[in-house]
């Protein structure tokens, strides 16, 4: 019979200490071999190809290199940095900057301080700095394996009055539907192409038992991702660029349609794991431990995220990407299927040979392809051979960040002044929250959105 | 006689060697200034200065180059986000330190008379040692929703488990389209009547897979003897999801203890529960009735209290500042107690005074200074309160939490820093807590003078 499951309350709250205690320790353990490893082990890709690019000699060289990345992502830069390292023999110390890039590098600038590189993991940021006069242009070489190897849109993106600032190395694909095969094979659907389609089955899934969508809705950035796919793909590529840079109000009709239609998903509360009052309560990791961790009976049957669920499948699950846990392209709403992306700049604040050196490297297949290869990682690189992926999964999840040729948008909330789109409990994100509570009070989201929007871009 | 207002007063000194006291007066009040000065300028450049820094900065704008008047006063004041922090202030104030006063003079009192005083003194102590960050991150899992993480859950449902029956078949839900509609308070009811004839269908979704693994076949063509009205509970639902909707097909599982009820007119004249292979039968006079699934069949399972959604998390974010500080409030009053003369209680008590009239016209009274210490450090701690609302409401509940010092670093140092707004909110801050030194100093040179 299916009595509840609770009276475990206690024993798992145990468990859930012992597991918090079990990450602490791993952390501990990672800061520890994060200092120790300094060479990490090479992967085969930088053996088996030909450099695609001459790196000049920088003997005795030193680059200070920072980054938010830590855990893997760091491990996984280092091991470019290595190979940069080896070919060039300069010496490159990578210095982690904590959550908030902006204020780190500013105090260091202030300071007379600042790293060479700087992987800067917001649009709005890298046009900050480059109006303070921060960034130094990018050489010849950098710039040329720059055009060689991305699509214009990706150019443009760190392009600040007609020069080139920034090269995109690290990417995000910001369009993906996670799911459960298992659940979708119990149900009996498969992967949706359209809008309709997805809530169709959504109600199947729903029907044979396992709720369709787990929302991280305690998280603000995720719910505006589903609004921005949504309103990418219905109001399409320029209404998008003209609300991201609030050149039409939040109170447009075309805003109000793509609340709409995600109030149709958000507004069946059977559709969403633990209804829109558990979705506001679950943060990220645990939507997507609610599709993957229990795989005998999942919580819910799909996630909607960027490539970076694959990170939290396989640290925090025991699924298998590829085999229980896969991952296909946001469905189509009224046009074509949306790829919302957000990614990381690579910028040079102090002018030297290495440091532009290391921007041509990092513009080059030679370090996709390394970082590539150890999985976590989606360069933008057009030329990169999508064989470089370490599985099918990742390989999809490029070839539709790829093809999307300068149809991509980047993230809008990360163009927003960060008041409106990147603070936890304002703006867009607190808005969004409130939405998910009343998905049929299209209006009065657009008001919410639309006063706390005037006030951050006034600024 | 000096006129030098800052020479130190020297009594009993007035007397004796007119001619040389002006001289060492004066070279008394160097010294005295020269002793004084590492002090004093400590104290002007960690104290005085920010304070001044903080009014002055508060008259300009975010990039501090223009000035603004009392503009940023006036945001504060007009700010619906920061309205709610100053109205969060104020219940903050009033009942945190009032609960955790009550609670550790109750404490103290009633530990006065236990044997093992010592130990469960130490015990209520105890959580003064952990670090706000730590409770606020304890907290924030004991708050949680989900009952089999939330130990404040997990505890209401389990006490409203015991009390409530469970459904069946939680979250079950009827198959759309299938002739079951939404009546009163979540049951639901057939649109066509049942007749003796005929099977009735009540398909039903939404039940996991595995909690249904092990029910029987439904049956497809159940009889009800002597005229009955004989129907079928069942998962409309077959792995893969190829069955037809509304109909038994072969693997589809009947769904037992399902309750069915018989209604004419509004009136409910006869019920059944489902057997294990989904059968119900119900009596002739059920012919000609609409059949109803009350809610109770399928009522998902009680999910607890929203301790951290918009109405309770302020009190909610309270109760973990008390489970801290009433063993602080214990302490102290415990202390004052060992001080009360026992003559006192005694004398009370030879005059038949009963154990409340004592406590309520005796010990309290003698202890009011106590109290009143005690009252004051808390409201002191309590406006300037911040670890604990950062850490514990969520994003999503984040603004209605809100306090004032939490919105100063929101808006001093959030992404969209305002220093202005942010020196406002410290000297509005600095204004609140101004009264209640005054009060606490007074109180201690009135007991010092005693």
């Amino acid at each position: 019979m299916p009595t509840s499951l609770r009276g475990k309350g206690a024993g798992r709250l145990a468990s859930v200490g012992l597991r918090g205690a079990l990450v602490l320790a791993a952390v501990a353990a990672l800061a520890v071999t994060a200092v120790g490893r300094e060479e990490t082990d090479e992967g085969s890709w930088a053996k088996e190809h030909r450099p695609t690019v001459r790196l000049p000699s920088l003997k005795g060289e030193k680059l200070q290199v920072a980054a938010v990345w830590t855990g893997p992502e760091e491990a996984n830069f280092r091991r470019v940095l290595a190979e940069f390292e080896r070919r060039t023999g300069a010496t490159v110390e990578f210095v982690p900057t904590g959550d908030n890039v902006a204020t780190y590098i500013g105090s260091k600038v202030e300071g007379g301080k600042p790293p060479d590189v700087v992987m800067v993991p917001q649009v709005g940021v890298v046009e900050q700095f480059a109006a303070k006069g921060w960034l130094k242009p990018l050489g010849p070489q950098a710039r040329q394996q720059l055009e060689k190897n991305f699509s214009r849109g990706w150019q443009d993106l760190a392009t600040y009055e007609g020069t080139r600032y920034g090269v995109y190395y690290k990417v995000a694909n910001k369009s993906l539907i996670w799911y459960n095969t298992a659940a979708y094979r119990d149900a009996g659907v498969g992967e949706a192409k359209t809008w309709q389609q997805f809530l169709d089955d959504a109600r199947t899934l729903t029907d044979s038992g396992v709720p369709a969508v787990s929302v991280g809705g305690a998280d603000g950035w995720v719910l505006t991702d589903w609004f921005e796919n949504i309103y990418l793909s219905q109001a399409g590529p320029d209404l998008y660029d003209k609300l991201a840079a609030h050149e039409i109000p939040w109170t447009h009709p075309s805003v109000g349609r793509a609340l709409k239609t995600l109030g149709e998903l958000f507004g069946e509360r059977r559709l969403l794991a633990g209804g829109p009052r558990g979705a506001l309560q679950t943060e990220f990791p645990a939507s997507v431990t609610k599709a993957f961790g229990d795989l005998a009976s999942p919580q819910a049957a799909s996630v909607f995220e960027a490539d970076f669920v694959g990170v939290n499948i396989a640290g925090d699950t025991n699924a298998r990407i590829g085999k229980e846990a896969k991952a296909y392209p946001f469905p189509a709403v009224d046009g074509e299927s949306p790829v919302v992306t957000a990614g990381d700049a690579a910028v040079v604040l102090r002018q030297s040979e290495g440091a532009q050196a290391l921007l041509t490297f990092l513009a080059s297949t030679d370090a996709a392809g390394i970082a590539a290869e150890a999985g976590g990682f989606l360069s933008p690189n057009r030329e990169l051979d999508l064989a470089a992926y370490p599985d099918a999964v990742q390989r999809r999840i490029a070839r539709a960040l790829v093809s999307a040729g300068d149809d991509f948008r980047f993230d809008m909330s990360d163009q927003a002044p960060a008041a409106f789109g990147g603070t936890k409990g304002q703006g867009e994100w607190k808005a969004l929250q409130d939405f998910l509570l009343k998905p049929h009070d299209v209006e009065g989201a657009q008001q919410n959105l639309e006063a706390a929007a005037a006030k951050a871009y006034e600024k | 006689m000096s006129t030098d207002p800052a020479a130190p007063q020297a009594p009993g000194r007035t007397t004796g060697a007119p001619g040389a006291r002006p001289a060492v007066g004066r070279s008394r009040a160097w010294i005295a200034w020269l002793f004084l000065l590492p002090a004093l300028v400590l104290l002007g450049a960690l104290v005085a200065y920010p304070i001044a820094y903080s009014v002055y900065r508060s008259l300009f704008d975010a990039s501090g180059g223009a000035f603004v008047g009392l503009a940023n006063y006036g945001e504060i004041f007009t700010d619906s986000g920061i309205l709610t922090a100053l109205r969060n202030n104020l219940i903050w104030v009033i009942v945190a330190p009032s609960l955790a006063t009550a609670l550790g003079l109750l404490f103290a009192v009633l530990t006065e008379r236990i044997r093992w005083a010592t130990a469960f003194k130490l015990i209520v102590f105890m959580p003064m040692a952990v670090s706000m960050l730590a409770a606020g991150i304890t907290f924030r899992l004991v708050y949680e929703q989900d009952p089999e993480r939330g130990v404040a859950n997990a505890v209401w449902t389990g006490v409203h488990d015991t009390f409530a029956e469970s459904s069946p078949w939680p979250g079950a839900q009827p198959r759309e389209g299938a002739g079951l509609e939404p009546s009163d308070g979540g049951a639901f009811t057939t649109k066509a009547t049942a007749s003796a004839g005929e099977v009735a269908l009540l398909p039903l979704v939404g039940i996991p897979p595995k909690e249904a693994a092990g029910a029987q076949r439904a049956e497809p063509a159940p009889r009800a003897e002597g005229g009955g009205v004989a129907g079928v509970v069942w998962l409309d639902f077959v792995r893969g999801g190829g069955s037809e909707h509304g109909r038994v097909d072969a693997g589809e599982k009947g769904l037992a203890g399902v309750k069915v009820e018989a209604v004419k007119d509004g009136k409910r004249i006869a019920e059944a529960t489902s057997g294990p292979d989904g059968v119900f039968t119900l009596p002739p006079s059920a012919d000609g009735a609409q059949l109803r699934l009350p809610a109770s069949n399928f009522a998902a399972p009680y999910g607890g209290v929203d301790w951290l959604g918009p109405t309770l998390v302020t009190p909610a974010i309270i109760g973990s500042y008390v489970w801290m500080w009433a063993g602080f409030a214990m302490v102290l009053i415990a202390a004052g107690l060992a001080g009360i003369p026992r003559e006192l209680l005694e004398a009370a008590r030879m005059d038949g005074a009963n154990e409340w009239q004592v406590f309520r016209r005796v010990t309290v009274p003698v202890l009011a200074p106590v109290l009143g210490v005690v009252f004051v450090t808390l409201v002191i701690n309590v406006l300037k309160i911040f670890d604990l609302v950062y850490v514990i409401a969520p994003g999503a509940t984040q603004s209605d939490a809100n306090v004032l010092a939490l919105q100063l670093y929101l808006s001093s140092f959030g992404s969209s820093a305002d220093q202005g707004v942010g020196s406002a909110i410290a000297v509005v801050l600095l204004l609140l807590v101004v009264p209640v030194m005054v009060v606490n100093i007074r109180r201690l040179r009135r007991e010092s003078q005693r």
